[in-house]
């Protein structure tokens, strides 16, 4: 039997409009071989969560630089669960403050990529949280 | 070139260049800009005719502006120091600018959060976690007096970062300074208003294409008449390079939403001199020092002939293409921070051999957050140190006549026309955009300068060499979370004050007007901002009237 590819959402919760970020780790991770979604710029944390269910993703990729992300973050893993799929990993990236990092971690985001991360270290990152998963 | 410098070359590269290279290889097989254009190992005089100095550079002042748009230059006066900023409530922001203006800064520039720019009132769900944030919070025409409290807005120029409700904030800013004694025709500055870079770059757009460029119009013609000092508009190649653009893509897109501008304007009837005066532009400067500056030099150079053969302009003003540039965002780094003081010294060097008329130069947290006090000033003193120390504003354009200089302005002049060209023949910009070819031109770059970087062969130093352990992190600074309560009891406060019918019947004024395509919409945003409409009923009932735009996702 085929093994099941990874899939994987990438999307852009609150408001900001900078999606270079989110765009290249979708296509770089795409030419990794992973099955990757993006929703496209302002979706709602609710929006993210009925397309990652419709889509039945493994992963869930939140790119955040306006600061919301303290807010924004932990609704999308408490609205995952909340719908039976806390099942689904939640990372996420952007410009975000190193103090906020153990916060989030806290609230159920399995890792955050800053500036300067490479797609090698989100891969290595993908590949060690399914195999534990 | 000369023929005798073209054979003593040839045998400079035969009899000593290349017995050297077998034995002392160059760094690199091929030389790069910043972006991505092959560089040559030495420029030599192309020899310039008279004819073709003159057509290609000219005299400051005159066209086609290569050389600069004022004749004298820094010589006459500085370029404006004029740092963005504004975050938290009104208030905060507000002793921001009193301080900057208190360290010598020369003009304002405020940012606004997310919401204001997206046209929802604090108050709004959606605004959830972004209010205060990247800007300053506004909802009412309250919040713009408290912003602007004490600050004489006849003596000092305003830059507002402002593009889909653009109109709004003007308005707002017009009442502000009514209440200050000051009547419009006094009124400088600048609102950004472009919202043709927001589709392809920078995201905050609200309304469709056609009535977003009947909001600009309508801007263009109202202040042409009654804000005649106003900068009705920044076309802004700033986000687009952010976007990940390369410099030539970086003109070629600002100058083909100019295009597109210009023909809106004159599609409803305006005359080309009438308002093509007023318009500004809005660049970035990354690191390649000689390549930014080619680039500003090359801008001027095609927005002049572009006005002037294309539009028939007759007043020069239409055809001086000025602009305001920020050290670019993107080039700066999470590591080893204080590397990015250097960054943003060669960046803003650029802009002033480049010749802008306003410069903000970044701070060196902002690839972690919003810039300290501390910060912003270090930023500040970096382009007092340029203007006063560094000698390159005594003369005008520096650089010109350099070999490698010109070939550069030259050559991205030539990539810039090609763009043009194509965006033309698929129908412009609108339909370039819609369609999704200036995105993918943009995101093509973006990704392939990535690459680079992961791959190694684009060094940035503290990133993919020269790495270390870094102590912990500078002191950043936090927006309060509360702000958003703050901003939403303030808003209650002023809605329980204000005359509700008086309010209803302002809106109803331009709904009406909405409907209508030939009535200027300023007036009436005018009328309802004075009684205290908020921002968030504005935009709603132009998004009912008007509809919202929906992004074409290109990967």
């Amino acid at each position: 039997m085929a093994v099941k590819k990874t899939r994987i959402l990438i999307a852009k919760p609150g408001l900001d409009g900078h999606d270079r970020g989110a765009k290249f780790i979708a296509r770089a991770l795409r030419d990794e071989g992973y099955e990757v979604i993006y929703t496209g710029i302002r979706q709602t944390p609710e929006a993210i969560v009925q397309t990652a269910i419709q889509e039945d993703v493994d992963f869930v990729g939140l790119s955040l630089l306006s600061g919301a992300h303290n807010e924004l973050f932990p609704r999308v893993v408490d609205l995952l669960a909340a719908s039976g799929a806390g099942d689904i990993v939640v990372f996420g990236g952007g410009i975000i403050p190193e103090q906020d990092i153990p916060f989030l971690k806290d609230r159920g985001v399995a890792a955050i990529f800053g500036p300067g991360t490479t797609t090698k270290q989100i891969v290595e990152f993908l590949e060690s949280a399914r195999d534990s998963s | 070139m000369p023929e005798e410098i073209r054979k003593q070359k040839e045998e400079w590269e035969r009899g000593t260049v290349e017995p050297l290279i077998s034995r002392h290889p160059e760094r690199m097989q091929t030389f790069v800009t910043g972006s991505d254009k092959p560089v040559n190992r030495l420029y030599l005089p192309e020899g310039y005719s008279e004819a073709e100095y003159l057509e290609k550079l000219g005299f400051p002042g005159q066209y086609p502006y290569t050389r600069g748009v004022q004749p004298t230059m820094y010589r006459g006066r500085l370029w404006t120091m004029r740092q963005y900023a504004g975050f938290g409530t009104a208030e905060e922001s507000n002793r921001r600018y009193r301080y900057l203006l208190e360290q010598g800064q020369t003009g304002l520039s405020v940012a606004f959060d997310l919401p204001t720019q997206i046209g929802f009132d604090s108050d709004d769900p959606r605004a959830e976690g972004e209010v205060g944030k990247v800007g300053v919070a506004i909802d009412t025409l309250n919040d713009v007096e408290i912003l602007f409290d004490a600050i004489p807005l006849d003596k000092i120029s305003t830059s507002m970062t402002i593009n889909a409700p653009a109109a709004i904030l003007l308005a707002m800013y017009i009442a502000v300074a009514e209440k200050q004694g000051v009547g419009k025709q006094r009124l400088r500055g600048t609102i950004q208003n472009d919202i043709l870079k927001e589709y392809v770059a920078r995201g905050t757009y609200i309304f469709p294409p056609e009535p977003s460029m009947r909001l600009i119009t309508d801007v263009f013609a109202y202040c042409s008449r009654e804000v005649p000092l106003w900068n009705t508009i920044s076309i802004s190649g700033y986000h687009i390079r952010e976007a990940g653009s390369d410099a030539s893509q970086e003109v070629a897109f600002t100058l083909a939403n100019g295009i597109e501008y210009v023909r809106a304007a004159i599609q409803v009837g305006l005359d080309v001199d009438e308002f093509a005066g007023r318009l500004s532009f809005f660049f970035n400067a990354h690191n390649d020092l000689l390549e930014e500056v080619a680039k500003f030099r090359a801008a001027r150079r095609i927005w002049a002939r572009i006005m002037k053969e294309r539009f028939q302009a007759t007043d020069p003003k239409s055809m001086m293409l000025r602009f305001h540039t920020q050290t670019g965002g993107s080039t700066l780094t999470a590591q080893q921070p204080d590397n990015n003081i250097v960054r943003v010294a060669i960046q803003a060097l650029a802009a002033v051999l480049g010749g802008t008329q306003s410069l903000h130069t970044n701070s060196r947290e902002e690839a972690l957050a919003l810039p300290a006090e501390e910060s912003v000033r270090l930023a500040l003193r970096t382009q007092q140190i340029l203007a006063y120390e560094a000698g390159v504003t005594s003369t005008v354009d520096p650089l010109a006549g350099s070999y490698y200089l010109e070939a550069l302005t030259d050559r991205i002049e030539l990539e810039v026309w090609q763009y043009i060209d194509r965006i033309e023949a698929l129908g412009g910009m609108i339909p370039s955009i819609l369609k999704g070819y200036v995105q993918k031109q943009i995101q093509e770059s973006a990704f392939r300068t990535q690459k680079d970087i992961e791959k190694g062969e684009r060094v940035v130093v503290g990133i993919n060499k020269f790495q270390m352990e870094e102590k912990k992190p500078l002191d950043l600074l936090r927006v309060d979370p509360a702000v958003r309560q703050l901003q939403i009891e303030k808003l209650s406060r002023v809605k329980a004050r204000r005359n509700a019918s008086r309010v209803q019947s302002a809106l109803e004024q331009l709904r009406k007007g909405a409907k209508q395509i030939d009535v200027n919409l300023l007036p009436l945003i005018l009328e309802a901002v004075r009684e205290y409409a908020t921002l968030g009923e504005i935009c709603q009932l132009l998004r009912e009237e008007f509809g919202e735009h929906r992004e074409t996702i290109v990967l």
